[in-house]
C-alpha cells in the first residue's frame, strides 16, 4: 500500500483538508519512532488503496519542539510514497521554507497551497507553473474551506503515486543525521549537568504567591502597597521639586533678568514669564517624574504588577478592559503620560484605544495639588481627607462610566495571557536605566508641546498690551466672559474659568495661575478664596477640574499613541462633556437641597 | 484517556496538554510561553468572580482567562510526570 503524509505549518487548513480528503474513516494509531500517536486514514485514490497520515503541524522540520521530533522521527522511520505539504497561500514568502526543506530531504514532495480564497482577497496571486518548475514539484492551488481545486489535487496525487517510490529512509536518516547528534548530544549533557525537577517550584515565589494572590487579602495588600509608593513618591519628591524651582528661580534672578533686561517689554514678558517660568514649571516636575518611574521600574521588575493583572483581570473583563489596563491605569495616578505610553504592550488596537480612553481620568498627581489647595482653603481639616477621598472615587467612576459606554466602540477579543515571573529583586543598574529611558522618552515628547502651549497662555493673558495681565479685558478675560454661560451654571466664576484654561496646559499651572489671578499668594490667596466660594461652588471646580480634558502632555500622547486625530478629538470632548455634566448636576443638586 | 478542558480542573490538579484549538496567533504566543503538546501542566490557583486561571508549566507560572483555557485541551494526569 501507498504511503502518503500531510505535512504543514499549523494553523494553515491541513486538518480540514484531511477530513474532506479521507471522510469518516480516520483512526488513531501508533507509528515506529515516536511516542505520540497519529491520525491516519485509508482511502482509495485513482485505483490504489493509500494510507494517508496526518502529521502534527510544524514550523520547521530542524526544530527540537517536541512536534518537529515527532514529524522528524516519523520520517526517518516510516518510509513514505509521498510529501504532501499544505502551507498557506497568504503566508507564503514566510511558510515556502518548509517546502524547502523537506525537497533537500530528497523526498517526494507535491505543494498544495491552501486557503487560496483568502489570497485572491488579499491580491496575492501565484503562478503555479513557475512555482512548480522552480521547486521541482507539482503544486495544487485549493480552497480546503470552500473545496475548490480539490479535483486537481486529486489528481496530482494520484498522478504522482503511480510511479513513486518510497523514500529511503536510510538516507532521510543521513541527512537528517547532523539533527540527530545535535538532539543526542543536548540529551546527554541536559542528563549529566543539569538536573531538572518534573515540576520546578520556586519556595519563595510560591509562598508569597499564596499571600499576595489570597483570594481575599490580596487586592486589599496591593492597595496598601501602592498607597506606600504614592506616599514614598511625594514624601521623597517634595524636597527635590521645590530645590528644582528654587535653583530656576534663583539663575533667572541672578542671570536671566539681567541678560535680558535690554529687550523690549513683551519680548521679555514672553521669554520670562512665558517660556521660561512654563518650562520652569514643568522641570520642577521633573524629580517627581525621575522618581515615579524608579518606583515603577521596582515594582514592575519584581513581578508584583503581573499580579495585580491577574487580581483584577474578572472586574476589568466586565468593563471590556484587562488587567494590563488596570495597571496602566494605577500608574495613570502618578502620571497619565507614561501610563499612556505603558498601553503598548497590548496588541489589540481596540483594547488599546479603550483603555487610553479611561486613563486620564486617573487622578494624577498634579491634579492631586490643586486638591490639596483648595480643600485646605475651603474645607474644615477634619473633612479634608473625606474630601479628597470622594474625589478618588469619582476618578474611579468616571473611568467606569467611560469604559462601559465605550466598550461597544471598542470591543476586542484580544486573549489575555501574561507569564507570572518568579519575584526578583532587579538591580539598582536596571532599575536606573530603565527609569532615565522613560523619563528622556517624557521630556523629548512634552517638551516640544509644553513651549507651544505656554506661549499661547501667555499671550491671551497679556494681549491686548494695555490691559491688566490676566485681567478681564486680556483676551484670555474675554474667553472667560465667553464661557459664563457654560460655566456659570455649575457655579464657576471668571477667575476660575481662566484657572480652568491654565489647567488645560498642565494642571500644575492651575494654583500658580490662581496666584496671578488674584494677585495673591499663599495664606493670603487661600482666605481670599474662601471669602468668595462657598464649599458647593469650590468641590463643583474640583469635579470638572478632575473630570475634564486630559493636559496638554497627555492630549499630545494620545495623539502620538493612537495616530489618530478623531480619536484624539473624541479623547479630548467626551471628559469635556462629562465634567460638564457631573459638574452641573452636583452643583444644581446641592443648590437645590439648600446648600 | 478522555480529554478534558483546561479550564475544568481544580487548583493542585496535573494534566497533560492534548490539544490547541486555537488560531494562530494565540498558538504561536501559547507555544512560546511552552504550551506544547505532551506538556505537564498544573493548575495553581483560580481567581475568584470567574477571574483568571494560573498555571505553571516546567519552570514557568503563567495567567490566562478561563475563555482562553476552554480552547485548551487537557488529559488528567495525578502526579506531575
Amino acid at each position: 500500500m501507498k504511503r502518503v503524509a500531510l505535512l504543514g505549518m499549523p494553523n494553515t487548513g491541513k486538518s480540514t483538508f484531511f477530513n474532506r480528503l479521507t471522510g469518516a474513516s480516520a483512526r488513531v494509531g501508533n507509528w515506529p519512532g515516536i511516542t505520540v500517536e497519529l491520525m491516519s486514514a485509508k482511502v482509495l485514490l485513482g485505483g490504489n488503496m493509500v494510507e494517508i497520515i496526518d502529521l502534527p503541524g510544524v514550523y520547521d522540520i530542524h526544530g527540537f519542539s517536541d512536534d518537529e521530533l515527532v514529524v522528524r522521527h516519523f520520517l526517518e522511520n516510516n518510509p513514505v510514497d509521498q510529501v504532501l505539504i499544505i502551507l498557506n497561500t497568504t503566508q507564503i514568502e514566510r511558510q515556502l521554507s518548509l517546502a524547502l526543506q523537506l525537497k533537500q530531504l530528497g523526498l517526494p514532495a507535491m505543494l498544495l497551497l491552501n486557503m487560496s480564497d483568502e489570497a485572491k482577497k488579499f491580491g496575492v496571486t501565484v503562478d503555479i507553473e513557475k512555482m512548480s518548475q522552480a521547486l521541482a514539484m507539482p503544486v495544487v492551488l485549493l480552497s480546503a474551506k470552500y473545496g475548490s481545486g480539490y479535483e486537481q489535487a486529486y489528481q496530482a496525487i494520484s498522478g504522482a503515486i503511480q510511479t513513486s517510490q518510497p523514500a529511503d529512509t536510510k538516507e532521510i536518516r543521513d541527512k537528517l543525521k547532523l539533527e540527530s547528534q545535535i538532539e543526542a548530544k543536548m540529551e546527554s549533557v541536559l542528563k549529566h549537568a543539569v538536573q531538572i525537577p518534573a515540576q520546578m517550584t520556586d519556595k519563595l515565589t510560591t509562598r508569597l504567591d499564596s499571600l499576595l494572590l489570597h483570594p481575599w487579602l490580596g487586592l486589599p495588600l496591593f492597595f496598601g502597597v501602592m498607597y506606600a509608593l504614592f506616599q514614598a513618591i511625594f514624601i521623597l519628591g517634595k524636597p527635590l521639586q521645590d530645590g528644582v524651582a528654587w535653583a530656576l528661580g534663583l539663575f533667572r534672578g541672578e542671570i536671566l533678568d539681567h541678560l535680558l533686561l535690554n529687550l523690549p517689554a513683551p519680548v521679555q514678558g514672553l521669554l520670562l514669564d512665558g517660556i521660561y517660568n512654563g518650562v520652569g514649571t514643568v522641570a520642577a516636575f521633573v524629580p517627581i517624574i525621575v522618581l515615579f518611574f524608579l518606583f515603577m521600574a521596582l515594582v514592575e521588575d519584581s513581578g508584583y504588577l503581573s499580579r495585580a493583572a491577574f487580581l483584577m483581570d474578572a472586574l476589568m473583563a466586565k468593563m471590556g478592559l484587562d488587567g494590563r489596563s488596570f495597571v496602566m491605569m494605577l500608574m495613570g495616578f502618578g502620571c497619565n503620560v507614561p501610563a499612556l505610553m505603558g498601553t503598548r504592550v497590548m496588541r489589540s488596537r481596540s483594547l488599546r484605544l479603550l483603555t487610553m480612553m479611561v486613563i486620564p481620568f486617573s487622578l494624577c498627581s498634579a491634579r492631586l495639588q490643586v486638591f490639596v489647595f483648595i480643600t485646605t482653603a475651603l474645607f474644615a481639616p477634619k473633612n479634608a481627607p473625606l474630601v479628597l477621598f470622594s474625589l478618588y472615587l469619582f476618578s474611579f467612576a468616571a473611568a467606569i462610566i467611560t469604559a462601559l459606554l465605550f466598550k461597544k466602540r471598542y470591543s476586542n477579543i484580544e486573549p489575555f495571557i501574561l507569564e507570572l515571573p518568579p519575584y526578583r529583586l532587579p538591580t539598582w543598574r536596571q532599575i536606573v536605566l530603565r527609569g532615565w529611558h522613560e523619563v528622556r522618552h517624557f521630556l523629548s515628547r512634552a517638551s516640544k508641546f509644553i513651549i507651544v502651549g505656554v506661549v499661547l497662555v501667555w499671550v491671551l493673558t497679556h494681549f491686548p498690551l494695555d490691559a491688566t495681565p490676566a485681567g478681564n479685558d486680556t483676551w484670555a478675560g474675554m474667553i472667560g466672559g465667553l464661557l459664563a454661560p457654560i460655566l456659570d451654571p455649575l457655579g464657576i466664576n471668571q477667575q476660575l474659568a481662566i484657572a480652568l484654561i491654565f489647567g488645560f496646559v498642565a494642571k500644575e499651572i492651575v494654583i500658580g495661575s490662581l496666584a496671578v489671578i488674584y494677585g495673591l499668594e499663599g495664606t493670603a490667596l487661600m482666605s481670599t478664596m474662601a471669602h468668595q466660594l462657598d464649599w458647593v461652588q469650590a468641590y463643583s471646580f474640583m469635579l470638572f477640574t478632575l473630570i475634564y480634558t486630559p493636559c496638554l502632555s497627555t492630549l499630545a500622547t494620545l495623539r502620538n499613541e493612537s495616530g489618530s486625530y478623531a480619536y484624539t478629538a473624541l479623547a479630548l470632548a467626551w471628559p469635556l462633556g462629562l465634567a460638564w455634566t457631573v459638574s452641573l448636576a452636583f452643583y444644581q443638586g446641592a443648590r437645590a437641597l439648600g446648600y | 484517556m478522555a480529554t478534558v478542558s483546561l479550564s475544568t480542573l481544580k487548583p493542585g490538579e496535573f494534566a497533560v496538554i492534548a490539544a490547541l484549538h486555537t488560531d494562530e496567533a494565540l498558538y504561536h504566543r501559547l507555544a512560546a510561553m511552552g504550551f506544547r503538546i505532551g506538556k505537564n501542566i498544573e493548575l495553581v490557583r483560580r481567581a475568584k468572580f470567574a477571574g483568571p486561571l494560573h498555571v505553571r508549566i516546567g519552570t514557568t507560572d503563567i495567567m490566562l482567562r478561563r475563555v482562553d483555557a476552554q480552547r485548551i485541551d487537557v488529559t488528567p494526569s495525578s502526579t506531575p510526570q
